[in-house]
């Protein structure tokens, strides 16, 4: 079940609290409720064109995310794929189409549904984006703070849970400028997971990461979505970790999904597009040079 | 602990603030909280105040013994009443006391100055000064010395 | 026809800047819920980064145009034998002008730069995301709390240049040019009045505050996440902030001490 990973963390500490089991246990009563209206696809994005700047980003894109899998949005740099997550945030709003999220219209919702949709989803910022006025364990305690009634000891319990389960308990009393890179995706990665939510959003695990960070993350967010059955996005250009955790793989190239399947429908696609991105060819559909008037006649030119 | 050190700064912070503030009503502007109390108040009516102004001091050779309380247009009189306050200390000048509005150095603020009478009776709350002597204002002074020039041939 | 249609789009423009950041002013401020126990505790933190660090400039820079106010004043008014309305001038200049002015140009460039460069960071390191994607307001958790803790601060600030002002104003014109301190006092308490000038200076710094830190919080709030964005927000504030101030003085003294 996806509670065990919560006892388990426990029984490391070797200490059972009637408080943390309450905790559970309101938690565990909260998704039968949500199961009832749950439906197999979680996000649904229909017809979804954006634009920005006068350039068009998406130009009519249809997608699903299922639930309680770990899906990976890929494409080149500058695809969009992080506006795709703000999208689903409903930070910024469709030009057209709509964006679905557990059956709630983000474009259309109210600002109090759409904070309350967004209690239940926690994303993982590229940078991490810790609050750098606040320590480690304060970051992962304010989601709690700000949600919840319970009292302090409760808070600290779960969070040194939150914590241990990315591995940083010992860090808690650090400050986000004293952290590593790595350790400031994972300290982060415990402040989105603090109100167990229903989807966590992944923006660029693994970019400027180093071999063993990326493996720590990759870990981390497998055990993740196993354990509480999350659902989880994730938006990355690193082919190989991506391809590697993925249920479920979206590959966005010039404002529309080229490819939607399994790793493996992705790895034997023939679609040159597809080959191209995969395997890091420098030239092909996306031509090597930006669009530019003829060479020769650019160097013949006079005046 | 970050966080109490901070409030404690915050909180002499705010405690200066206070300070300057006090500091300045008390003893940049002189605001005195019991100032009114302590006195009486006789009156004076002036052809022309000349720029007098609120809170003017009042002198008995050259000592202030008051303060003016307020300036008034008397309708019925076409002259300007002043009312003062004079500390009560000062208790014994005599009703037939005379007043000018007096000028310290060439552009300094106009004062009032009392000039002691003869009489035995002595002035007391509410009561008022008859003779008075208006502001010198400089074009009156240059208009009666030109009269008195022409006069002379 | 060209330079028509630009000072039209600049005026437009403008209109349309004002009317945002007057949305985000409101918003900022009068947005619930407040919880008010951690509503006050991010107030103090912010008083102490805005106010507590701002002081030393301030009662520095203060003593010094004390200091310099009494010297000029007193050989200006030496030529007429009346130095001992130094107190006048020192209190009357401090009071009314240079405290609150010199005070908000000093907080512009301190308190002001710093806001900005501060909510710009955080906007251009996903922070200000990052609590929109928690449902928190990064309105009333970041920008209210400073916001509030700027307008408080300032006329703090300008009373604490004042009177230190005075005093160092005092101690060069009495104790080392030889105004009679008697005369110094007596000079300035006269003329001084507790309602129109201590009264006006404070509003007046405290609109100083409210035009400041609006600027420099939304300059913040708006600036390009990029090292070149925060840098350009940050000069805008100091220099719309410092012209602000100026513009704002005119016309309250104006309104104030217009009528002779």
């Amino acid at each position: 079940m996806w509670f065990i990973e919560g006892f388990q963390d426990l029984h490391e500490r070797n200490e059972f609290s009637w408080r943390i089991f309450y905790y559970y246990a309101v938690l565990v009563s909260i998704r039968f409720c949500y199961r009832e209206s749950s439906v197999e696809v979680y996000i649904d994005v229909k017809n979804l064109s954006f634009s920005r700047g006068g350039r068009a980003i998406y130009d009519d894109v249809t997608l699903q995310i299922p639930k309680g899998k770990i899906t990976a949005v890929m494409g080149p740099s500058g695809v969009g794929k992080t506006t795709l997550l703000r999208l689903i945030g409903g930070q910024v709003m469709p030009n057209s189409g709509t964006v679905t999220v557990d059956g709630v219209n983000i474009a259309q919702a109210s600002r109090k549904e759409l904070f309350e949709a967004r209690r239940r989803m926690g994303m993982l910022f590229q940078s991490g984006a810790l609050f750098s006025d606040m320590s480690v364990f304060e970051n992962v305690a304010l989601p709690l703070q700000e949600y919840t009634d319970f009292d302090k000891t409760m808070i600290r319990d779960i969070v040194l849970m939150k914590l241990q389960s990315v591995g940083l308990r010992g860090a808690a009393h650090l400050m986000p400028s004293e952290l590593s890179g790595g350790m400031a995706r994972r300290a982060a990665l415990a402040r989105a997971i603090a109100l167990d939510p229903d989807l966590v959003m992944y923006d660029e695990p693994f970019a400027g990461q180093d071999p063993i960070s990326k493996g720590v993350l990759v870990e981390l967010i497998q055990r993740l979505n196993r354990a509480a059955n999350i659902t989880s996005v994730l938006v990355s250009h690193d082919v190989e970790e991506s391809l590697s955790i993925a249920d479920h793989v979206c590959l966005l190239s010039g404002g529309k999904v080229i490819l939607s399947g399994t790793p493996e429908e992705v790895r034997s696609s023939t679609d040159e597009r597809v080959v191209q991105f995969l395997q890091g060819h420098a030239d092909g559909p996306v031509a090597f040079h930006y669009p530019a008037p003829e060479y020769r006649e650019q160097l013949l030119e006079r005046n | 602990m970050k966080d109490k050190k901070a409030g404690l700064l915050v909180g002499i912070f705010m405690l200066l603030g206070v300070a300057a503030f006090i500091y300045l009503a008390m003893q940049v502007s002189g605001l005195a909280f019991n100032d009114k109390t302590q006195g009486y108040t006789i009156q004076a009516r002036f052809d022309d105040i000349g720029g007098l102004t609120d809170r003017a001091k009042v002198t008995i050779a050259g000592v202030t013994v008051g303060q003016v309380e307020s300036i008034e247009y008397d309708k019925e009189y076409y002259m300007a009443k002043v009312v003062m306050t004079i500390f009560s200390e000062v208790d014994n000048i005599p009703t037939d006391s005379s007043v000018a509005i007096l000028t310290s150095g060439l552009i300094g603020e106009k004062y009032l100055g009392i000039s002691i009478g003869a009489e035995e009776e002595v002035l007391h709350n509410g009561d008022e000064l008859y003779d008075t002597q208006s502001a010198l204002v400089l074009e009156n002074l240059i208009g009666q010395f030109l009269m008195n020039a022409g006069s002379d041939n | 026809m060209g330079l028509v249609k630009n000072l039209f789009a600049g005026v437009y423009g403008f209109i349309e800047s004002l009317g945002q950041s007057g949305i985000f002013l409101f918003q900022s401020l009068f947005r619930l819920p407040i919880r008010w126990g951690e509503a006050i505790r991010l107030y103090v933190r912010q008083v102490y980064s805005v106010g507590v660090l701002s002081l030393i400039i301030i009662i520095v820079s203060g003593a010094f145009i004390g200091m310099v106010l009494a010297l000029q004043g007193y050989s200006i008014l030496t030529s007429y034998g009346s130095e001992s309305a130094v107190g006048q001038l020192l209190a009357l200049t401090l009071l009314r002008e240079l405290g609150p002015v010199v005070t908000g140009l000093l907080f512009a460039g301190r308190a002001g730069s710093a806001l900005t460069a501060e909510i710009g960071l955080m906007k251009a390191t996903e922070q200000l995301s990052s609590y929109e994607m928690m449902g928190i307001d990064p309105l009333r958790r970041v920008i209210a709390p400073r916001l509030l803790a700027g307008i408080t601060c300032m006329p703090i600030l300008a009373l604490i240049f004042s009177a230190v002002g005075i005093w160092a104003g005092m101690m060069v014109s009495v104790n080392w040019l030889g105004v009679y301190e008697g005369s110094f006092w007596a000079s300035m308490q006269q003329s001084v009045f507790f309602d129109t000038d201590i009264m006006n200076g404070i509003i007046k710094s405290f609109v100083f505050a409210i035009a400041v830190v609006w600027i420099a919080v939304y300059q913040g709030y708006v600036c390009q996440p990029t090292s070149e964005g925060i840098g350009r927000a940050t000069t805008r504030t100091v220099v719309m902030g410092s012209l602000a101030i100026l513009g704002l003085d005119f016309l309250l003294t104006a309104a104030m001490f217009g009528d002779f």
